[in-house]
């Protein structure tokens, strides 16, 4: 690991160099600190706790230098699989890790809401920008949040003002393109919703290529009091990508934070969701779909901190396993010795397609208060026999059957999804994921 | 139609089925009767294909061809239909996806056209009517939460869209009142042709007041003891099956 660290302290240099002059100080300060903490710490091993199921040393071994100068091969129509068939959302587009204004659309934004360019906003030296980046996403703990931040250069930012309930979805997209191939992206998101507002914010991770990149993505998401932020982020990156991404949040008083987690690209993927119930009377409701088939491994990690008396998080992920694909969930509830009246429940269920899959679930709940209600689930199973033995007589053959079940098993977490456009569109992929090679394989 | 002949199957290492021998012909109605465990509903699944039974000797000729060699989809494209018992929930799936899916497979079999959303729920309209099931079900999740009753139509349903030219009905009426057995028998004598095929399997002759068999086998053991006209289901009734059967072999 010390030879990776220290290639990243060389490009780290240069990049420095690069940005230098065009940066405010606080954010040069935040660069260093940042290098500084992932070279003391380097990439996690399985020795790890938080790492026990999953081994990062593709990505170490790989060591693609970031990228942050522009280049890309998208034009508008490469998009249209990854917009839902909306035309109207206010959309913020960044190809390879950087801000295209031509395919963005952020014309007729509606009242209180802005979105613009990470870059644009640090180089005119925002102040908002500087009050929240950094403020929620730790990267004293979290090796690659300090590679993020030590690296960070364009993403986006979404800001609702208070009091205002934004109808239409906002897309964050990241693309992913062939030029991407062999390098590393460090996208950064800051979402703020401010006291009482509504919105949805969906976050795209996507490739219109076959291409081997490394995505470490960063988001921060601060819920003032009595905001209400529903966020749908979609992983459906390059199957030779390699993705990390983390979403932190820090809710207060009486917000409520729907969390969705998507995932069903890159050959080695990590999600965190990590949420604080930092007010009185906050709900978190974090919930997941994964599918992975192939050699894939997909890991989630969620966290939620119950900091204040009285807040509530409901969690269901469920995961369908194919090929020889490996999935990995951990789930983690802190309850602070304050935070009474907590009500957590925690759900896993898992799916597996094929002898050759592999899950490893984890609940882990960690309670300090005395007057709390927490529970837990996990189950793994496999295709119902006697489901598949229905569906056969029926004359539905066997590839479809299993489809129908795979499917049905999914839908009940993707019904959770609120956008009408967005669920059926997952629930479509949900239909196909398993039509490819894999697909004949497993339990019969 | 079927033939079968000296059939033997077993579940496990278990046999049940110790050598059956029937031939139904095109427009009859036969009916399988016996009491439990005598082997009728097995017969039922190793016709439609149950992978948990395994056939150790005998043939099944369907139309002139090897049963036993088709899968279970395979059997169900070429027209073979079974009911039930225990119809299988399966949340998450709408009835009117199901349906249609099973629908299309089988006109694909026969190199036919796949009947859009549209045109197929013009099809069910007509079909919902025959087993007094109103349209919500067809969104409802297949057979989730519904009753013993809804689900037996359900399976009528499914063998009155699916147009079978051997229907098997494994033990239809057991759980049913008086009202949704004669909706069900109602619903199986419309679809009775010159060239379709009923196998009733039943404990009970209560179902064959409303679905009047040609022909009554009595099974024990995994054999047939007895086969007659529909007054032999009439005797059962009076007598009990001690009268008809056979010892059990040590």
């Amino acid at each position: 690991m010390a030879t990776t660290t220290s290639t990243y302290r060389e490009q780290f240099k240069s990049f420095a160099r690069s940005v230098a002059k065009d940066s405010p100080d606080w954010l040069n300060t935040l660069r260093q600190c940042a290098v500084d903490r992932f070279e003391a710490v380097g990439f996690p091993t399985t020795k790890n706790e938080d790492w026990h199921f999953t081994s990062v040393a593709p990505i170490a071994e790989a060591a693609y230098p970031p990228r942050v100068e522009p280049g890309a091969n998208t034009r508008p129509a490469d998009l249209a699989p990854f917009t839902f068939g909306a035309t109207d959302w206010p959309t913020i587009v960044l190809v390879n890790g950087v801000f295209s204004a031509e395919l963005s659309s952020l014309e007729a934004l509606p009242h209180g809401v802005r979105i613009y360019p990470l870059a644009s906003a640090w180089r005119a030296n925002d102040p908002f920008v500087e009050r929240y980046l950094s403020r929620f996403a730790d990267y004293e703990l979290n090796a690659f949040t300090a590679l993020n931040s030590a690296f960070i250069h364009d993403g986006a930012v979404v800001q609702i003002a208070k009091e205002f309930e934004v109808e239409r979805p906002i897309h964050v997209l990241y693309v992913f393109d062939p030029i991407a191939a062999k390098t590393q992206i460090n996208p950064r998101t800051l979402i703020a919703a401010e006291r009482q507002s509504k919105a949805t914010v969906i976050e795209s991770y996507v490739s219109t290529g076959e291409a081997s990149y490394f995505t470490n993505a960063v988001t921060e998401v601060l819920l003032e009091d009595g905001a209400n932020l529903s966020h749908i982020k979609i992983q459906r990156e390059s199957p030779r990508a390699l993705h990390v991404g983390t979403i932190e949040v820090e809710q207060k008083r009486d917000s409520h934070y729907q969390s969705f987690s998507f995932a069903t690209g890159a050959t080695l993927s990590r999600t965190n969701v990590y949420t604080t119930l930092d007010g009185d009377g906050a709900g978190a409701t974090l919930n997941g779909l994964y599918m992975l088939d192939g050699e894939q491994h997909g890991d989630h990690q969620t966290k939620i901190e119950h900091a204040q008396p009285n807040c509530f998080s409901r969690e269901l992920y469920k995961g369908v396993l194919d090929g020889a694909s490996h999935g990995v969930f951990n789930g983690k509830v802190y309850v602070h010795p304050i935070a009474q009246k907590t009500d957590g429940k925690q759900t896993n269920n898992v799916l597996l397609l094929s002898e050759r899959a592999q899950v490893d679930t984890k609940p882990q709940l960690e309670i300090f208060a005395d007057d709390v209600k927490c529970t837990h689930g996990a189950t793994v199973g496999r295709i119902d026999q006697n489901a598949l033995f229905y569906m056969k007589s029926r004359g539905v053959n066997r590839d479809l059957a299993r489809r129908l079940l795979t499917y049905a098993f999914a839908a009940e977490v993707l019904e959770t999804i609120e956008v009408d456009a967005v669920r059926e569109r997952l629930e479509r992929a949900a239909l196909e994921r398993f039509t490819g090679v894999d697909a004949g394989l497993g339990v019969g | 139609m079927l033939e079968i002949r000296n059939l033997h199957a077993s579940a496990g290492e278990k046999p049940i089925l110790r050598g059956i021998s029937l031939s139904v012909n095109a427009g009859e109605v036969h009916a399988v009767m016996g009491p439990n465990g005598s082997g009728k509903s097995t017969l039922a699944q190793v016709l439609a294909g149950h992978p948990a039974y395994e056939v150790t000797a005998g043939e099944v000729y369907y139309e002139g061809e090897n049963l036993l060699e088709m899968d279970p989809e395979v059997r169900a494209q070429k027209g073979l239909f079974m009911a039930f018992q225990y119809p299988v929930e399966i949340p998450g799936v709408s009835n009117a996806y199901f349906l249609r899916s099973a629908y299309n497979e089988l006109r694909k079999a026969r190199g036919e056209e796949e009947v859009d959303p549209l045109d197929f729920l013009e099809i069910m309209e007509r079909k919902l009517e025959v087993v007094h099931m109103s349209d919500d079900m067809l969104q409802r999740s297949v057979n989730t939460g519904f009753s013993g009753g809804e689900k037996k139509r359900n399976e009528i349903l499914q063998m009155a869209v699916l147009d079978p030219k051997l229907a098997i009905l494994d033990e239809t009426d057991s759980g049913l009142d008086i009202d949704a057995l004669r909706i069900v028998a109602e619903g199986v004598n419309a679809m009775r042709r010159s060239d379709n095929a009923t196998i009733v399997v039943t404990h009970y002759q209560r179902l064959l007041n409303y679905i009047v068999p040609d022909f009554v086998h009595v099974l024990a053991n995994g054999r047939i003891v007895k086969s007659g006209g529909k007054e032999l289901a009439f005797e059962l009734e009076a007598k009990g099956y001690d009268w008809v059967s056979e010892p059990a072999k040590a």
